[in-house]
């Protein structure tokens, strides 16, 4: 029943997944607190070991629930749901409406649609500070935190530093300072 | 991952043109799914059809599906260790500040007049006070987008539909 319940759920967030992967962190987030599969601070360890991992971040999240929750078949179910709305749509596209990206309607649509995913993006940022204490009571902790949240996005922003090297280097910081 | 698509399809296979490929780059960027999973499956389908589309799907999904499932592995079998349970710590912290770059980024060709501000500001709002699913919001989106416009349009009010294009009609 857990690998129907999983293909579906990412079935649906295969369906709305627009505009790359990281909109679809607060989606998955909603759905795996619901379900129960996960807290928000694990969830954000499963986004730090997809952002490690080569190949789109939301499809990784997916796999990486999916095998949290009921193993390699658990794994395949979330993959397939996450994929099959992809297969399906470029499928009709493909055949039909070649100049799909040409439509008025869908130009307007995405007016709409890429300050939202914008919105949906920096909310999961806030989200995710709260449940990691990078917001929270003034103490050495949270000030330490906010100092690594502050580098981390100086590096991304300003230096173009990669985000693998970026996770790398914060969970040296985190063994220094917190072992 | 797309310029490599680009140099594997086009250069070194000759499978299709540049310009078919920045097409299909195009449409797969404003449907749902990862740009290399819809790339992939297009250029699949566009090669030897309906076979050739769960081919080229297989092929780019098979390899991260697996460095995944290993990488779960190994987060399972270590992550209470007391060292990587301090690394986790930090590390969680770079990962608000990597989605917050991720919204930054996606922010920079997103929001650029007014209306895309308001419409951006006011979904994090409503996220945050309303208890509503975020899928509710993206949708929400959809429907605003063709609103907005289509009442500018109404008013005679010009909107430019991303931050590059010229007005259309």
């Amino acid at each position: 029943m857990e690998l129907v319940e999983l293909f579906l759920t990412f079935l649906m967030v295969g369906f709305v997944s627009f505009g790359g992967g990281y909109a679809m962190i607060p989606v998955i987030e909603a759905e795996v607190t619901a379900h129960g599969w996960m807290t928000t601070q694990q969830f954000t360890d499963v986004v730090a070991v997809a952002g490690m991992s080569p190949g789109p971040i939301a499809t990784n999240c997916a796999i990486f629930v999916g095998y949290h929750t009921a193993e390699l078949p658990g794994a395949i179910a979330s993959a397939l749901g996450m994929v099959f709305p992809s297969l399906l749509i470029i499928l009709i596209i493909a055949k039909f409406f070649f100049r799909f990206n040409n439509n008025k309607y869908v130009k307007s649509a995405f007016y709409g649609l890429r300050p939202i995913i914008t919105g949906l993006i920096a909310y999961s940022a806030i989200q995710f500070a709260i449940s990691n204490d990078v917001i929270g009571d003034l103490s050495w902790h949270t000030f330490s935190l906010v100092a690594i949240f502050g580098l981390s996005l100086f590096a991304l922003i300003r230096l173009h530093v990669h985000p693998i090297l970026v996770i790398i280097l914060s969970g040296i910081c985190g063994v220094i300072l917190y072992s | 991952m797309i310029p490599m698509i680009e140099r594997e399809v086009v250069s070194k296979k000759g499978w299709i043109t540049t310009k078919e490929v920045t097409e299909i780059f195009a449409i797969a960027q404003s449907v749902p799914g990862a740009i290399a999973l819809n790339s992939a499956i297009f250029i699949g389908y566009r090669l030897a059809g309906f076979r050739g589309a769960i081919a080229a799907l297989i092929g780019v999904l098979l390899p991260t599906f697996w460095i995944v499932v290993l990488l779960s592995i190994v987060f399972f079998l270590v992550k209470n260790n007391p060292y990587i349970e301090a690394a986790f710590i930090g590390i969680r912290a770079s990962v608000v500040a990597i989605i917050a770059y991720a919204a930054y980024k996606v922010g920079l060709t997103s929001l650029y007049d007014k209306a895309t501000w308001v419409i951006a500001v006011l979904s994090v709002v409503i996220l945050y006070v309303l208890p509503i699913h975020p899928v509710f919001v993206i949708l929400g989106g959809i429907i605003t987008g063709l609103g907005v416009v289509r009442l500018r349009n109404y008013l005679g009010i010009f909107t430019k539909l991303d931050k590059e294009s010229e007005r259309m009609d």
